[in-house]
């Protein structure tokens, strides 16, 4: 399984073996990563599970699609590397992944 | 009122482990409650989401597994006592202890009520119990009905609010033959307006569903214990391979009523979410709680969420008013509608068009916003959402013209 690293905001490195075909959302809520609220559960229906993409692996991750590029353009300290993470699914090529939680969600 | 310090080592139980009940006790631990924590659950499973059942689980596009809020481990690592097909019978609020149907008793400091709400069915007496007839509530109603949902089987949805308008989509999609009847004159009239009810229409129109509107139902008529037909109040007979009821749920207020607590279209809270009880709180789709000069109850996973915390505050002896935000959404094929505020008791309706057939509806009463409905229009609902919270209300002339800015109208 993919192995992922998220960068809670106070710093702490949680790494996660994320399964493939989930969101990389599920993996931080699964693991009780802090900062991630996910309240409509992945439905691209609330922005609650921002984060930011690690520069080295934004063109594998991708752009955000229509209506979560939408959504995140109101979330809290929007960037260039910003995604839902509901929206980003797990595959074998994101082993290595790494993204940092936003000072807050909202 | 300022809710008095608890005991950071009381013993909280927790009644129903839903959305609310499940985020209560995850949020005592965030805050450092150390006390015993029990969350009672009636059916099986760890606690899950409902949202998708009548979504993506439905459709056969994620797994069981993929519902639940946590691994089992969670409960274990975090010290909440998990009791899953437990159920409470009885509160005593003399003795301060909760009753289960194994004859066992737990004892509470803090009492959280979550027990959320049941699927009304649809009367005995007009065929409500034959076989192949179905609600979406839970997982196992889900599970019962999804095998029937194959290429060509007619489905038969009775009501068409939100839920119904779901099962609606997703047996469209896979290939059913989906018929929709609405006893009111139009779908989604209790909830939505005119406008949100035509483009629910169009949109299911055009995926084929048989949507009948001012169609009641009479009976269900079944043979050897199945159902086969529905009979309709105007004559009309509809064959039928199963039918799924919409129609609504019911708060499950009998445990807290029959301990005494006051009811009031569900389980009655004040601002801190606290019942008549002062020991006692309730949160989620089972609790009412002032609204404006009365009192209204939210069936909403943002609702359980928010008011669950609130609670969870209140007893870690932080500031607990609750602020509802109310917020909704469905999805329906292609269509993502996406609802910020409560519409209730509006009386004029402003249209927004947006890009690629989106558009979106606002509601007023005079001249303050009360609600909006986005379709498709996600920029539409966040500034909305942030408008009605904030209680601004731009003019009708400013928000359907569709050169104004939307960002512009938060500043």
């Amino acid at each position: 399984m993919p192995k992922i690293s998220i960068v809670a905001k106070d710093g702490t490195v949680f790494e996660i073996h994320a399964e493939p075909g989930t969101s990389l959302m599920e993996n931080a809520v699964r693991n009780s990563v802090p900062g991630i609220e996910a309240e409509c559960g992945g439905a691209c229906a609330c922005a609650t599970c921002h984060v930011y993409v690690d520069e080295a692996w934004q063109e594998e991750v991708g752009s955000p699609g229509a209506i979560e590029a939408d959504m995140l353009d109101f979330a809290y300290d929007i960037r260039p590397s910003s995604r839902l993470s509901c929206q980003i699914k797990i595959v074998d090529a994101l082993d290595g992944l790494i993204v940092r939680m936003p000072e807050r969600q909202s | 009122m300022r809710d008095e310090l608890i005991d950071p080592h009381a013993r909280i139980v927790v009644i129903g482990a839903g959305q609310a009940g499940f985020t209560a006790c995850a949020k005592l631990r965030d805050l450092g409650h150390q006390g015993p924590v029990t969350l009672i659950g009636e059916e099986a499973h760890p606690p899950y989401q409902r949202p998708p059942l009548s979504k993506g689980y439905l459709l056969g596009e994620i797994t069981e597994g993929r519902l639940y809020f946590r691994p089992l481990s969670f409960y274990e690592e975090r010290s909440i006592d998990l009791r899953l097909s437990a159920t409470a019978t009885a509160i005593d609020r003399d003795g301060k202890a909760v009753a289960l149907t194994d004859g066992a008793t737990i004892a509470y400091d803090r009492l959280i009520l979550t027990t959320g709400a049941r699927p009304r069915t649809l009367p005995t007496d007009i065929g409500g119990d034959l076989d192949g007839v179905f609600c979406v509530r839970s997982l196992a109603d889900i599970n019962a009905m999804v095998e029937r949902f194959r290429l060509d089987q007619r489905v038969l949805i009775v009501g068409g609010g939100y839920i119904g308008l779901e099962a609606a989509a997703v047996a469209a999609k896979l290939g059913l033959k989906v018929t929709v009847i609405e006893a009111a004159p139009r779908i989604l009239q209790r909830v939505a307006c005119p406008e949100t009810s035509a483009y629910f229409r169009h949109l299911h129109g055009q995926r084929g569903v048989t949507l009948l509107e001012g169609a009641a139902l009479e009976a269900l008529e079944g043979e050897d214990g199945r159902v086969r037909y529905a009979r309709l109040v105007d004559g009309s007979v509809i064959p039928v391979d199963f039918v799924i009821a919409g129609v609504g749920v019911i708060p499950n207020v009998e445990l807290a009523e029959a301990a005494g607590l006051s009811i009031d279209n569900g389980i009655a809270v004040d601002e801190n979410c606290r019942t008549s009880d002062p020991h006692i709180y309730a949160a989620g789709d089972c609790a009412s709680f002032p609204w404006s000069s009365g009192r209204i109850r939210l069936e909403s996973v943002g609702n359980a969420i928010e008011q669950a915390e609130a609670v969870a505050r209140s007893l870690t002896g932080m500031p607990s008013r609750y602020d509802a935000k109310p917020w909704f959404w469905s999805d329906q094929y292609d269509v993502k509608l996406q609802i910020a505020g409560l519409s209730a008791g509006y009386d004029n309706v402003v249209t927004r068009l947006g890009a690629a057939g989106s558009v979106s509806y606002w509601y007023y009463r005079g001249e303050q916003l009360l609600a909006v409905d986005a379709m498709n229009e996600p920029r539409v609902y966040m500034v909305a959402k942030r408008l009605i919270e904030a209680g601004r209300s731009p003019s009708a002339e400013i928000v359907s013209d569709p050169a104004t800015d939307l960002k512009s109208l938060l500043l």
